[in-house]
């Protein structure tokens, strides 16, 4: 049995400073695309127009049916088959983990929306305010802060998640741990020093989302 | 100012409206009451248009409510209305709660919109709470400011749904201190309402509705003294027993 060396983790920071940039963009690009998306996913649910209603209900419904690592490995196989070119790990990740996401921010949303009693809608329609006006400034504004803890814990799961990208190859931080960590024969050492940086940026966003739920919360 | 012309309303088998008719003349201070589920929330908010109708006709300032070419958020924007559950937002101050309609519907900039809303707020006794948010004031405060939301619009006439029924009994004179104010300044009002001393003090008519239907519609003085209907004369000994 060997015994831990730690001394690894000091030539590894450049690579692993690199994959976790990645890792961060994905998980920045794909809260941002996947909240926005999601809302637009939320009011297709919730619009009285059926098609759109039903066309947005079963994209959600086939997204949180398949295991997210089967979305990553079809995209990526099956973008370069439609259109001939491959796209790179890394680009196909981003759309995929946004694509994904909004179905499940879209269903957060939803029940934000639906949170928002039906008297806020006819007090802001009262005063003369069109449904998009209405929607922007009145419901979307206490659904995001009722939905607050529920879109950031959300957010911390995608973080968390991006490491399934290392089923497409793509060079995030966890496949610097293991390029590292194989190439300096230490692969447990690498382990633990990537479990201990996701601890620490989730744990820290946690706190973060405590601190931010204090500043916006609506007070009642 | 507001005609309501055989308005019935359906929820399916359910009639909620039945025939009902009245109007409301310009500056007058018209007064609906009846036991609850008589249908008079429901004809407020059919007069604004946020309640449909299946029948009839409601015309405000000469603009049909349901006729489907007419610009509904245009006519909302010239008829205040105030609600039972005051319906502040919550994620706004009460200056942003004056200014929002005034800036994204009337097209007012920030600032005209702001110092109309400090005078309507000064108006209402509440000029020292512009910045506090609404969870942050009483019952009878967050009713106020809901009322100088809707002034702000500088509307035609004013709709008033219930406005004291969910406030605590010690607030209930501070709103209505603000009402009759303003219908003595002979702003055109439509008030749901059970506060018969208001009816009586400003009101020149008061509608009484039961089961959706318009049993009496008398001069405010001839509804006290000599109810019409048994119906009536029922619901008055009820509510001014105590």
């Amino acid at each position: 049995m060997g015994e831990f060396d730690f001394s690894v983790w000091g030539p590894s920071l450049p690579f692993i400073r690199d994959g976790l940039l990645f890792t961060l963009r994905l998980t920045l690009v794909a809260m941002t695309g996947g909240i926005v998306i999601g809302t637009l996913l939320a009011l297709a649910r919730l619009s009285p127009i059926a098609p759109l209603s039903r066309v947005a209900g079963a994209y959600v419904d086939l997204m949180r049916s398949i295991p997210l690592v089967l979305v990553i490995l079809w995209f990526f196989l099956i973008i370069p088959f439609l259109t001939g070119s491959p796209v790179g790990a890394e680009t196909s990740a981003i759309i995929t983990f946004t694509a994904f996401e909004a179905a499940f921010y879209c269903e957060i949303m939803r029940s934000g929306i639906q949170s928002v009693p039906r008297g806020q809608l006819n007090a802001a329609q009262a005063l003369g305010l069109g449904r998009a006006q209405t929607m922007v400034h009145v419901i979307l504004p206490q659904a995001m802060r009722n939905m607050l803890p529920v879109l950031l814990t959300q957010t911390i799961v995608l973080f968390q998640d991006t490491s399934l990208v290392y089923a497409i190859g793509a060079k995030d931080m966890l496949k610097a741990a293991d390029v590292v960590g194989k190439n300096y024969n230490r692969p447990v050492e690498m382990i633990v020093l990537s479990a201990l940086i996701y601890f620490a940026i989730c744990f820290g966003l946690s706190l973060a989302v405590k601190q931010l739920q204090k500043r916006v919360a609506i007070i009642r | 100012m507001i005609e309501i012309r055989n308005v019935s309303k359906w929820y399916g088998q359910t009639q909620v409206l039945a025939n009902a008719s009245t109007h409301v003349a310009k500056g007058e201070v018209v007064v609906v009451c009846g036991p609850s589920g008589s249908g008079k929330s429901t004809l407020i908010k059919c007069v604004n248009g946020l309640e449909p109708f299946t029948e009839g006709t409601i015309t405000v300032d000469g603009v049909s409510v349901g006729d489907p070419k007419t610009d509904l958020p245009r006519l909302r924007a010239r008829v205040g209305m105030v609600f039972q559950h005051f319906e502040l937002f919550p994620h706004m101050s009460v200056e942003q709660n004056l200014a929002l309609a005034q800036v994204k519907v009337l097209g007012r900039s920030k600032e005209e919109a702001l110092a109309r809303g400090a005078v309507l707020l000064d108006r209402v006794g509440l000029r020292d709470h512009a910045t506090k948010f609404p969870g942050q004031l009483s019952g009878g405060q967050q009713q106020r400011v809901a009322i100088a939301r809707a002034l702000a619009m500088d509307p035609i006439c004013l709709l008033f749904d219930e406005p004291t029924s969910a406030l605590d009994p010690e607030m209930i004179g501070e709103v209505l201190d603000v009402m009759v104010e303003l219908a003595q300044e002979g702003m055109t009002m439509m008030c749901v309402t059970h506060e018969m001393g208001f009816a009586r003090k400003v009101a020149r008519r008061v509608v009484f509705m039961d089961h959706g239907e318009i049993v009496e519609d008398a001069p405010t003085g001839a509804f006290f003294d000599a109810p019409a209907s048994e119906r009536a004369k029922t619901f008055l000994s009820r509510i001014l027993r105590h």
